[in-house]
């Protein structure tokens, strides 16, 4: 299933763009989608960075489904 | 009809407060976040606010839903500025209404905090140099 990933900050200025299409199998996790997303950038996002699913955070072991708005998301500073 | 928690326009206190403001509310608290200069961090001209705005929008309306749940008779009100903030001017804003200043005080204090900890929303450092540089969240 295809799955766009949504990069920010810090993240989207080290891989130059903002938005990321990933192809994973059916049933993947947040955490296969990270490792694929960390193949495709060069791991210029760490291993375990907060992620988000449809705008709310997600565990590693969430399973996402076509068409889930994945973000991963740098330490956040707002506030 | 949620009213929107982000902005790219200085923010007006004296509205937000209104907003929470009410005959049976005694006590409001409103908090201020305005982006400083501090020597230890250079001199930092103004801040870059970013973030994932639709998440940072339910993010902000879930933390003021809890807090409600937390302090069922509060109002709470919450506003973010997104854009160039310069040194000295707010960037965030928290505003709560409640019967006595204790829930008042408790309430603004914990809605800031949950902010910080969960809103995606980043910001960048403006030098005068030109340089930019991201800022990880650190002070309390």
């Amino acid at each position: 299933m295809k799955v766009t990933v949504l990069v920010f900050a810090s993240y989207a200025e080290a891989l130059g763009r903002d938005a990321l299409d990933v192809e994973l199998p059916a049933g993947a996790t947040v955490a296969s989608c990270v490792e694929a997303v960390r193949r495709l950038t060069g791991e210029r996002v760490p291993p375990r960075p907060l992620v988000a699913v449809n705008r709310r955070y997600a565990k590693p072991d969430t399973p996402l489904n076509p068409g889930d708005e994945v973000a991963v998301i740098p330490p956040v500073a707002g506030g | 009809m949620m009213p929107p928690r982000l902005t790219t326009q200085p923010l007006d206190a004296a509205a937000l407060l209104a907003s929470v403001q009410g005959a049976t509310l005694g006590g409001t608290a409103l908090f201020l976040g305005t982006v400083r200069r501090s020597p230890e961090d250079g001199e930092v001209e103004g801040i870059e606010y970013t973030a994932y705005e639709a998440m940072a929008e339910e993010e902000l309306g879930r933390i003021v839903a809890e807090a409600r749940e937390h302090w069922p008779q509060g109002r709470v009100a919450v506003l973010h500025r997104l854009g160039y903030v310069p040194t000295g001017e707010a960037s965030v804003a928290v505003a709560v209404g409640a019967p006595h200043r204790a829930d008042a005080f408790a309430a603004c204090r914990w809605v800031i905090d949950e902010i910080k900890r969960r809103a995606p929303i980043w910001k960048k450092e403006r030098l005068p140099d030109g340089a930019a540089r991201w800022v990880e969240q650190a002070h309390a």
